[in-house]
Order: structure tokens, then C-alpha cells, then sequence
């Protein structure tokens, strides 16, 4: 039968040529897609490859610079989400927009109920149990959708989409929150979508899913298609390549750390499904790489570690003493320190002066009697200013005046000033140019000769490999694999382990 | 960058530090312009003054009459010109103190002895009196009155002080609230706990003390129970704000019904006026001439600078404002800080409601009735922002001046107080919109 559909000369979807810029990003640099009918296309690609981009493009949230999208050979202008449901595209995004305290078949009818309503809801109600009829499940149509498990939610999202008549489905990474059975469960769903014709993308960094599930796979990469192939002419080692596909340049300081003893030990480390079980250690004068695709739980990890969210059961030990860490006020009086992902949101004041951003974890040392010793506190900021080339006009600058190396490295003065002596550095470089970057990296060198504890995380696989002594990989919450000769180690390893292939 | 050239005025930091301070001298500049009046001095400096002109035109003894009215100021006067005339030689007929017809029996009684009339020491009230026309040796045109210059009515000592008397209660409150909404936060239960202090404190006086007769140990324990359930007050609205993450526009809310409520039904709605006269010194007294709830407002005031600009707890504060979680992860006791500043606003409220009390001599539940509103709009119109992590303790101060002499310079200049209703809510909205243009041109 799919071959039937898939005969049909013109492609269900095609995209050509689509470029895409934001303010100091090409997005998209001239991609190219088709979808036949009842076919299943896996778009794979690293973070910040396009997907997300082009998937906006589809659903019109974003409108392309150039390129054309046409459906059923039709060149359509996708102006506007109503445009794309118009046009018969619906997309699942990874967060629901259901309404916890609707039933089901209200949601589903959301935003275009019947007219009359007193005729409308029997009618609306019947619809959409000859939807779930349609798809093979059983889901109470009278139920609230806050009730539902993550996986029947989403076999709301996809009935309504089906109601809306789509020709086409965009599943941006459906499984993320599923348990392996309701993965199953999901897969019925989708086969039976192209029993009947509709196609499927479907976004995901599993790759044993894409295996199983797939016709097709498109592989984006800096804003490019680098690869496209029937999921038959594949192997998992090729379609990893092409994932990761750059060369790693020697754009990382060299290092030589002499390491001590274990510093920070982390056993058993639980948090909801976020967390699961971590366990590992760093030791002095080591930098320890952890890495993992979005989601995989590093960050979370990381403000476990720091106290910023409790864990579920497991324990912490700091030099090889059990610590509570109950507040990340405890964590700095440990000695530990967090440098956060999100700079803006959560690294900085930037309403605040530079000055007393630096201050802040530091005041109980830099005041007497509750008062702040300004003067000491001045000098102790202008030395890190010209240590770590911080570029300020004065120390009353507000911190949101500054470009983003220039506010991690204020991020970086507070936490020196601290002298902690494990270093959690969450993303340390995003966001920030060429040159500071360096700096950091020398900086993160210099700190793990003194016998600092360090603890990287970061997506890019080239800086995890030139920095890192030693890199643990995460997926699902959980540590899937040690690399201890990272200078051995090839990026395609630690993808592997980063889809969890074993 | 661009929107800050776009407002440069505004993000001009001296603009933005002092042009709350250059907003006030203005107004008090057009009101006194507008309340410029003749005007007549009275009392014991006016007595000397009539008495060194009589001097100086009389050579020898001259014989003087005083005449004023019965009432505090002109006996002042009277005294004090009797005073200078008779060490200067002069020689006192008589003192009247009273109206025209006391006068006239004095002068008949002065002539039916035989003397003679050199001038009458007289005010600006008593000279205007047609009775001395009636004598052909006396007249008018002996009458010699203080001299009159010309002066704002506004800018009077004693309407300055009244002015800065009547806002000290507000401005208190104000400091506490303004913590609060650096925080980002807002404390609306403020009015309220204003009544709950007021009538538990003059409950406890009078079913403690005995009322009137209650001794002074009483009263302070008395003061110190009314704001001291004020603290808790505040405290559990920290705790809820804290410990559930309620909203604190909600926590306080529900606490401004519940201590109103609680006011009213202790005081059973009543006012209660049995307090012991050592009480009213708090409110009515005066230390150095300045009165006592002016001195108390500048003392907390310059106490919440120091530890709002120097100590730990005000970076704290600001820091939490600016930027909770950032805040929370540089480690800063984000709760227990949130919690002292709900426990600060609550205790200044209780002090402000014993200050209130004992201006009005009464405990009443009906005291502090939408402050919190206007201790709201003196934070806002201080400068202090609503989204919090900015704003400065003496801004509110200024802010809080400026409300009430746009207040006082409407009642001098006789503006109805409907326009006065209008007029405040625009400068209100005003502040909160430069509020708005500041932040644009401060960045993001």
C-alpha cells in the first residue's frame, strides 16, 4: 500500500532551498526536504543544527528569508499558524498545549467549537471518541487532560491534529518523556498514520527508534543538509559521523594536571526521572567532562550537586566526608560553586552593579558586624578585573551593559573571590566569543593546577575533548558511560553513548 | 543602547538620583509663590517688637495700655511687651484682654482717673477696634501694632512642621514598605495593622492600667504588646510567602480583612479614649522644637539608609529583587531575608498606629484606613520600582514630602478636595510612568 501512495509522481511535502537568518546566525543555509506520503522522514542533527528552525517554518511560527514550501506541488505561503493548519500541517511540540483542566474533548475542540454549543458538545464528544476509535485507543473523552499520563497526552495532541483533516505530522521528539512502553504504544499510532496516508517528521536523538521507525533520514548540521538516505543504506556508525561530522581543531590549551586525591564524590545521586542514580567522583586537580544531548539531565545533576534542588535519596561526600547540602548556601560554605548555565536568568543581577554582583557570595567574608567593607571589597574587584582582562568602564557598571564574556568572567571573579575548591562550570562558554572563550579555558587550567576540582559540562564535544581529563556521558538521567583516555577517544564515541546506543 | 539615547534625560543618573529632590524644591517654590500673604506676627516676639517702637518714639516714661484678645498668643504678646516696656522705662496703664468693650471700660477707667494715654500696644485685630475714636485724647492713631511683612503662608514654621508632622506617620510606614518592594513584594496590610495597634494598645492600657490613671511602665508594655503582634502579623505574611509561595499581594490582602476585622471586633467598633495623658507625648510633644513623630521618622529614616546602603541585609534585599534565583544560588538566605523584611513592615506599621493613637488621644479601629495606599504611592513616587531591586529609603521619604505638600498646597490654596483626588492620582500615575521611561533608558 505504501508503495501505491508513495507512486504518486509529486511529493506530499517539499521544501527547497530554505535559508533562514537571525541577527548574527545563519539559521539555515539552503535546506531542502521532501516528505511522500505515508512516510516516516527522521530529521537528525546535533543542538542547534536547524531542526527546531525549520520545524518553526512548518508550523508558521517562523517564515523563511528564501526557499519555497509546496504541498501537493502547491507553492503555500505559511504566514501564520492558522496558515499551517489551513494547509494541513500539524506539530506536536515537545511541550503540550493542552489545558490541564479541560476535558479531552474540549481540548481537542478548542478554539473552534460548534457554533451552536448545546448542539455542539454531543456532537464534539462523539467525534472525538471516533477519533481514539480511529487511532486504536482507549481514553475517556470526558476526562481531564491534567489527569492523563504524558503519553495519552499526547495521543490527545495527535487526535487533535488529526481532527484538524492534516495531510502531515511534525513529531518534535515525542519519545523524550515516554516510558519504553508507551514508546510502543506511540509507534502503533504512527504506523497506523501511514496506513493511512499521512506523513510523518519525526525529530529524535534515539537512534534505536529511528532504526525502527523510519523510511527515511535527513541529517542537518550547521544550518545544512549533509546527508539524506533511505534508513536501509544506513548504519548507526555512519549516521553518527554524519551527525557530528567537523573535524575537532586544536583550539583548546594544552594541559598537564597532576591528580590527587578524590575531591567531590557523588553516590547514588536520584532526582525523579531527571536524575537516576549517578554516581561518580572528581578529584583534585582534575577536570572532570560530562556531557549529553539536551535533557540528559546535566544540568539537573549539577544543581543537585550545588543544593539548589534537593535529591531524592543518594549522598555527597566532600574529601571523603559525607556532607548535607541542603541549600546552595550550604554547598558554598562547602567549597563548592556553581557556575549556571543561564547566565542572565540565573548567574547574574543585572539590574545590579557589577561591584555588587561580585560581592554578593562574598559578603560574610568582605563585612564586620553586618556592614559592608566597600573599600576591601573594591580592591579585592578591581584585582580580578585586570587579572581576568574584564573589560568595564567602572565598577558601578550594571552588569546588563556587558557582552557576555565579559559577564562570565564577573560570573568567574565571584566565585574565585570564594576560593571554592570544587567548580561546577555549567556551559561555560555559550554565548560567548572566540577569544574570551580561550581565556576561560586557560583559566579552568590554571584553577585545576592549583588542585581545584573541576566539573565541566558543556554540549560542545570539541571542548569537552580538549579540556576534560576524564569524560562521563549522560543520557536519560543516567551516566551512560566513562571515557578515561579521553586523547583515544573519538567524537563518535561519545555520541554513542550520549543516543545511549548500548 | 539605542533606547537609552532614546530617553537620555531620564537615564541621566543625576536626573535619575536627585530629580526627585529637585521635584519637591519645585513645589515647594510654586506653592509658596501661590500662598504669598501679608502677614501679621503675633506672640511674644511681635510684644517685644511693638514695645522697643513705643520706646523709641515716646522720650521718657510714657504711659501704655495693651490691649489684645483673650487668647494664648496675644497674652504671650501682652506679657512680653509689659515686660520690655517696663524695663525700658515706660510706664503700663493698664492690660486689656478680652473684646471692645473691655477696652472702652479700661480707657474710661484710665481718664476718670486723670491720666493720660501716651499709645496702646495693640495687634493687628485689636488696633482695627473703633472704640478708641470715641476718646477725644486717645484715637486711633495711637495704636502702635507689630509690623507686617510679606510671606508665604506655606512656608510658615508652623505649617512646615504640621505638614511634616501629619506625614511622619505615613513616611514610617513607608520604610517598610519600601523594603518590601524592593523585594518585589507588597504588603498591603499595613492600614490595617495601624488600627490593630491602636486599639490593642489602648485596650491593654485601659483594662491593664486603668485608663487614664495608667502608670508610664503600662503604657510601654502596652505600646510594645501592639506592635509587637504588628511583627508577628508580618512575620506570617513572610511565612506565607516564604514557606508556601503564596503571592504576596494575596497574604496580605487576607491580612489587612483579618486585623481590620480583628480590630473592630476587639474594640467592638468603638473608639477607646482612656489613656493617660504621659501617653500623648509620643505623638503631640516636642523635643528641641521639633515634634516628637518628626524626630522619630528622621532617626528610623537615617537607621534604614545604613542598613539599606552599608550593611549586608539592604545588598540582600536588592539582590532578591533584582534577581531571586541568582540571588538564592550566590547564596543569600533568600527566605529568612524575605521573612525580616515582611516582620520589619509589620512592626513599623504597629509603630506607626501607637504614634497615631497617641496624636489622636484614642484607640480606634478606624485608624489607618487606606495607608496603604498612600504609603504605596510615596514609595512609588520615591522611585522605588514595582518590579523590585531598585529604589532608594530616602526616596520614599521624599516621595512621601511630596504627596503631602501637594496635598497642603491645594488645602492653602483652596482647591476643592475632589480636583485634590484628581490631581494626586496623576502625579501617581506619572511616577509610575517616569518609572517606566527610567527603566527603558537603564537598558532592557
Amino acid at each position: 500500500m505504501n508503495s501505491v501512495l508513495r507512486g504518486n509522481k509529486t511529493p506530499l511535502l517539499e521544501m527547497r532551498g530554505i535559508e533562514k537568518s537571525f541577527p548574527g546566525v545563519r539559521a539555515l543555509k539552503g535546506v531542502d526536504l521532501t516528505l511522500g506520503r505515508g512516510e516516516v522522514l527522521a530529521l537528525l542533527g546535533e543542538n542547534g543544527a536547524g531542526k527546531s528552525t525549520l520545524i518553526k517554518m512548518l508550523g508558521g511560527a517562523l517564515q523563511p528569508d528564501r526557499g519555497s514550501i509546496r504541498i501537493d506541488g502547491f507553492e503555500v505561503t505559511l504566514a501564520n499558524p492558522k496558515n499551517a493548519i489551513a494547509a494541513g500541517i500539524g506539530i506536536i511540540y515537545q511541550e503540550f498545549n493542552l489545558i490541564p483542566g479541560l476535558p479531552v474533548w474540549e481540548n481537542i475542540f478548542l478554539g473552534r467549537e460548534s457554533s451552536k454549543a448545546w448542539i455542539g458538545r454531543g456532537e464534539e464528544r462523539r467525534r472525538t471518541r471516533e477519533l481514539f476509535e480511529l487511532i486504536g485507543v482507549s481514553i475517556d473523552s470526558d476526562a481531564l487532560c491534567g489527569e492523563l499520563s504524558v503519553a495519552q497526552q499526547q495521543t490527545v495532541e495527535i487526535a487533535k491534529a488529526l481532527s484538524q483533516d492534516v495531510r502531515l505530522i511534525v513529531m518534535d521528539e515525542p519519545s523524550a518523556a515516554l516510558t519504553p512502553q508507551e514508546v510502543t504504544y506511540l509507534f502503533k499510532i504512527i504506523r497506523d498514520l501511514k496506513q493511512r496516508g499521512i506523513g510523518v517528521i519525526y525529530i529524535s536523538h534515539r537512534l534505536d527508534e529511528i532504526f525502527e521507525i523510519a523510511d527515511r533520514v535527513l541529517v542537518l548540521r550547521d544550518g545544512e543538509t549533509v546527508g539524506e538516505s533511505s534508513i536501509e543504506q544506513l548504519t548507526r556508525q555512519r549516521m553518527i559521523e554524519m551527525m557530528v561530522g567537523r573535524e575537532i581543531q586544536n583550539e583548546f590549551p594544552k594541559h598537564h594536571h597532576t591528580v590527587g586525591k578524590a575531591r567531590l564524590t557523588v553516590t547514588g545521586l536520584t532526582r525523579g526521572k531527571s536524575v537516576q542514580d549517578v554516581s561518580f567522583e572528581i578529584r583534585s586537580g582534575e577536570v572532570l567532562g560530562l556531557t549529553g544531548l539536551v535533557g540528559a539531565g546535566r544540568t539537573e545533576l549539577a544543581r543537585l550537586i550545588f543544593g539548589a534542588d534537593q535529591p531524592d535519596s543518594g549522598s555527597i561526600a566532600i574529601d571523603g566526608v559525607q556532607t548535607k547540602i541542603r541549600s546552595p548556601r550550604d554547598a558554598i560554605a562547602a567549597g563548592i560553586c556553581l557556575l549556571t548555565e543561564d547566565r542572565k536568568g540565573q548567574g547574574l543581577i543585572l539590574g545590579a552593579s557589577v561591584r555588587q554582583n561580585f560581592g554578593l557570595p562574598n559578603l560574610p567574608r568582605l563585612s564586620v558586624y553586618g556592614f559592608v567593607r566597600e573599600r576591601q571589597e573594591r580592591q579585592a574587584f578591581a584585582g580580578y578585573v585586570s587579572q581576568l582582562k574584564i573589560k568595564i568602564p567602572h565598577q558601578e557598571e550594571l552588569a546588563r551593559n556587558l557582552s557576555g564574556g565579559n559577564q562570565q568572567k564577573v560570573v568567574l571573579a565571584k566565585w574565585l573571590e570564594r576560593q571554592a575548591d570544587i567548580l561546577i562550570f555549567d556551559e561555560p562558554t555559550r554565548g560567548i566569543d572566540v577569544g574570551a572563550k580561550y581565556e576561560i579555558y586557560l583559566l579552568i587550567n590554571e584553577l585545576a593546577k592549583q588542585g581545584k576540582a573541576i566539573l565541566l559540562i558543556s554540549s560542545e564535544l570539541p571542548e569537552i575533548m580538549g579540556m576534560s581529563d576524564r569524560v562521563i556521558v549522560m543520557h536519560q538521567g543516567r551516566i551512560t558511560g566513562e571515557i578515561k583516555d579521553v586523547a583515544a577517544a573519538t567524537p563518535e564515541q561519545i555520541m554513542e553513548l550520549a543516543v545511549a546506543a548500548t | 543602547m539605542m533606547a537609552k539615547t532614546k530617553n537620555n534625560l531620564l537615564a541621566n543618573p543625576f536626573i535619575r538620583d536627585y530629580g526627585m529632590v529637585f521635584m519637591l524644591l519645585l513645589l515647594a517654590v510654586l506653592f509658596s509663590f501661590l500662598t504669598l500673604k501679608e502677614q501679621h506676627p503675633t506672640g511674644a516676639d511681635a510684644g517685644r517688637q511693638v514695645a522697643e517702637r513705643i520706646l523709641k518714639q515716646s522720650t521718657g516714661s510714657a504711659n501704655v495700655l495693651i490691649v489684645t484678645r483673650d487668647i494664648p498668643e496675644d497674652i504671650a504678646f501682652a506679657d512680653a511687651a509689659a515686660h520690655r516696656l517696663e524695663t525700658g522705662g515706660a510706664k503700663i496703664l493698664g492690660r486689656v484682654a478680652g473684646d471692645a468693650s473691655d477696652a472702652r471700660t479700661a480707657i474710661e477707667s484710665i481718664i476718670g482717673e486723670g491720666k493720660q494715654i501716651d499709645a496702646i500696644a495693640a495687634n493687628q485685630v485689636t488696633s482695627k477696634w473703633t472704640v478708641y475714636d470715641r476718646f477725644p485724647t486717645v484715637g486711633a492713631a495711637k495704636c502702635v501694632v507689630p509690623e507686617s511683612y510679606s510671606w508665604p503662608d506655606f512656608l510658615k514654621v508652623s505649617n512646615l512642621l504640621g505638614v511634616a508632622n501629619q506625614t511622619s506617620i505615613y513616611a514610617i510606614i513607608a520604610i517598610g514598605m519600601t523594603m518590601v518592594i524592593i523585594t518585589s513584594g507588597i504588603d498591603l496590610s499595613v492600614g490595617s495593622l495601624v488600627a490593630l495597634a491602636s486599639v490593642v494598645t489602648a485596650i491593654l492600657i485601659r483594662d491593664l492600667g486603668g485608663g487614664t490613671s495608667a502608670g508610664f511602665l503600662i503604657v510601654v508594655v502596652a505600646g510594645t504588646a501592639g506592635i509587637g503582634l504588628c511583627a508577628l502579623a508580618g512575620a506570617f505574611n513572610g511565612l506565607l510567602v516564604t514557606k508556601f509561595q503564596v503571592p504576596p499581594f494575596i497574604v496580605s490582602l487576607g491580612m489587612m480583612m483579618m486585623a481590620s476585622g480583628l480590630s473592630y471586633r476587639l474594640s467592638g467598633g468603638r473608639s477607646i479614649p482612656e489613656l493617660p495623658s504621659s501617653f500623648f507625648w509620643l505623638g503631640g510633644g516636642q523635643t528641641w522644637g521639633i515634634p516628637n513623630p518628626v524626630l522619630l521618622m528622621i532617626i528610623l529614616y537615617v537607621i534604614a539608609h545604613i542598613v539599606m546602603s552599608r550593611m549586608v541585609f539592604g545588598r540582600y534585599v536588592y539582590a532578591i529583587g533584582g534577581n531571586a534565583e541568582a540571588a538564592r544560588l550566590s547564596g543569600v538566605p533568600v527566605k529568612l531575608v524575605l521573612l525580616t523584611v515582611y516582620t520589619i513592615c509589620g512592626t513599623l506599621a504597629g509603630l506607626g498606629g501607637i504614634v497615631l493613637t497617641s496624636q489622636l488621644s484614642a484607640g480606634d479601629p478606624k485608624f489607618g484606613l487606606m495607608y496603604e495606599l498612600e504609603v504605596i504611592a510615596a514609595v512609588v513616587v520615591g522611585g522605588t520600582s514595582l518590579m523590585g531591586g531598585q529604589g532608594k529609603i530616602f526616596g520614599t521619604l521624599i516621595g512621601a514630602f511630596i504627596i503631602a505638600m501637594i496635598k497642603n498646597g491645594m488645602n492653602l490654596t483652596d482647591i476643592d478636595p475632589f480636583n485634590q483626588k484628581i490631581v494626586l492620582g496623576a502625579v501617581l500615575t506619572g511616577a509610575v510612568l517616569i518609572d517606566t521611561f527610567k527603566r527603558r533608558g537603564g537598558g532592557k
